[in-house]
């Protein structure tokens, strides 16, 4: 016991003699930052909203300082967490993405989120072809090691629990799209918890376009499935035809819900947890305080931080898991009530 | 100011880039089919081929087993017939045995009796013989005896005397 705290007292003193310089440094190059007449302006406007402070000559002071604080605390969390056409090593420099001109109006310029796909892909395409590869040289009784084992572990996951037990019959079909979708979206969870990395599915284009995937493989297998004329059937839920003029609008409102829903429910996942551990730290900046930076922000961030890297495998299961859910519900026949009870159980 | 931020949230973190909605696309696509050519594949099939490996052997354990079962039964079964059959084989051989010990004790038991019978039967033969001699002997000795008291004596009386004398000793000798 003793010596698991010795230990982990010693981490904790590592990771706040880290942690606190570069805190300090970037707390300093905010305030280096040239944005003199909106401070000004800013500290008049909420000098007011300070709580109290024993003399008034000093009150207006103080208050545009913290002012100025949460201000560039917004600022740097915003700078932190939205796509720009900057690739920031933050002590080191920055490099400049290039612009590409738009094609039919649309622009096409690589920005930091699409750096990170980018760097997600290779990464998705080295460790998968490295896998493979052992998979390959080894005989089909032999049990995997290391990083087969590891992906194995994850692959069968979704094969098994995920895709057969939501989707049922023909599930292959479908699983290499729901593989590609699970480790796509978990590498760029994780990347966005390294240093210098950003989160690509905290962008709401990036989760919205993979949620559209979904929709269309879900609407293709329904028409494989029923057919034009089942497919119809289907949106009028089985009901009488009088009732059709209610259940036909509300079954194709849940068409675009389901999509909808998955799109907000991962962008803001992971927005959130990079929000909060940003917030956590600035609050030692905006009150200046060691005492809350050792007894607050950093205990607490790390905490989050934890808890982000569960969040990043449980979102890119519950992606993962919805798709093939609505893939098993699409594809359901009548009376089919395996997805039903999937539905329940989540 | 907190609801500036949020404003600034709103504003830009859910504002559309067709740009990004493109690269995304386009990304993902090619992932997924350089994915599914060179990963999926071998690895579900690897997964298959184990998973049927598995089902085959636990298949071949069962059968086995059923086989190694079957075997046991068909050796016990053999184990108790050769245990009846030397159970009755050796009852044969008992009884044949009692059945040999009881000719050969009887053969011999007759063999015995027909020993003592003509040995009984060679003995009155050697009887009759040598009663036979006994009477010539005496035949002879009473010729002699006669021939003696003719020398010595013609009393009749005396010689009357003298063969019955004889003739009585004889008798009480013969019997």
């Amino acid at each position: 016991m003793k010596r698991v705290n010795v230990i982990q007292a010693k981490t904790l003193l590592k990771i706040i003699a880290v942690l606190v310089p570069l805190l300090f440094t970037m707390n300093g190059l905010a305030y280096a930052s040239p944005e003199q007449p909106s401070k000004a302006l800013k500290s008049n406007v909420s000098a007011p909203a300070v709580p109290a402070v024993s003399a008034p000559a000093t009150e207006a002071a103080q208050g545009a300082e913290v002012a100025e604080g949460e201000e560039k605390a917004g600022d740097v969390i915003m700078h932190h967490i939205l796509d720009k056409n900057v690739l920031a090593f933050e002590p080191f420099g920055e490099i400049s993405l290039p612009k590409i001109p738009p094609i039919a109006g649309i622009d096409i310029s690589i920005t930091k989120h699409v750096v990170m796909l980018w760097v997600v892909s290779a990464l998705l395409l080295i460790v998968f072809s490295v896998v493979s590869g052992k998979y390959k040289n080894m005989s089909a009784t032999q049990a995997p090691k290391g990083l087969a084992n590891a992906m194995e572990a994850l692959v069968e996951f979704i094969r098994l629990d995920v895709a057969k037990s939501n989707i049922g019959h023909g599930y292959e079909k479908h699983l290499p799209y729901l593989l590609t979708v699970f480790f796509f979206i978990l590498f760029c969870n994780l990347l966005g918890l390294i240093p210098y990395g950003a989160t690509a599915t905290g962008n709401v284009n990036v989760t919205l376009t993979l949620s559209v995937f979904t929709f269309f493989v879900t609407q293709i297998a329904a028409f494989k499935a029923h057919g034009v004329k089942g497919y119809l059937q289907h949106l009028t839920a089985g009901t009488h035809w009088s009732l059709w003029i209610i259940m036909v609008p509300i079954e194709i409102i849940g068409q675009f819900t389901k999509p909808f829903a998955l799109t907000v429910r991962l962008f803001a996942n992971m927005t959130a947890g990079h929000i909060i551990i940003l917030s956590l730290i600035f609050i030692s900046f905006i009150l200046k305080s060691y005492v809350v930076a050792v007894a607050v922000s950093v205990p607490f961030a790390i905490f989050i931080y934890l808890l982000e890297l569960f969040v990043a495998f449980l979102q890119a299961f519950v992606f993962t898991m919805l798709s093939a859910l609505f893939i098993g519900l699409a594809t359901a026949h009548e009376g089919h009530d395996e997805p039903a009870a999937g539905v329940a159980h989540h | 100011m907190l609801t500036s931020g949020i404003i600034l949230l709103a504003g830009s973190l859910l504002s559309p880039n067709p740009g990004l909605i493109f690269w995304t696309a386009v990304t993902f696509v090619i992932v997924l089919l350089i994915l599914k050519k060179i990963a999926w594949g071998p690895i579900l099939n690897a997964l298959e081929e184990r998973e049927k490996g598995i089902q085959s052997s636990i298949d071949r354990a069962h059968k086995a087993k059923d086989e190694s079962e079957a075997i046991l039964h068909k050796n016990r079964e053999l184990l108790a017939k050769a245990d009846a059959e030397s159970d009755r084989i050796i009852r044969e051989g008992k009884d044949y045995a009692e059945k040999l010990r009881a000719d050969i004790t009887e053969k011999a038991h007759s063999e015995s009796q027909k020993m003592i019978a003509s040995a009984k039967e060679e003995i009155e033969q050697e009887k009759r013989r040598a009663l036979d001699v006994l009477r010539n002997e005496v035949a002879d000795l009473a010729v002699k005896g006669a021939e003696k008291i003719i020398k010595t004596t013609l009393d009749a009386e005396m010689q009357k005397k003298i063969v019955e004398s004889m003739i009585q000793d004889l008798s009480t000798k013969r019997n």
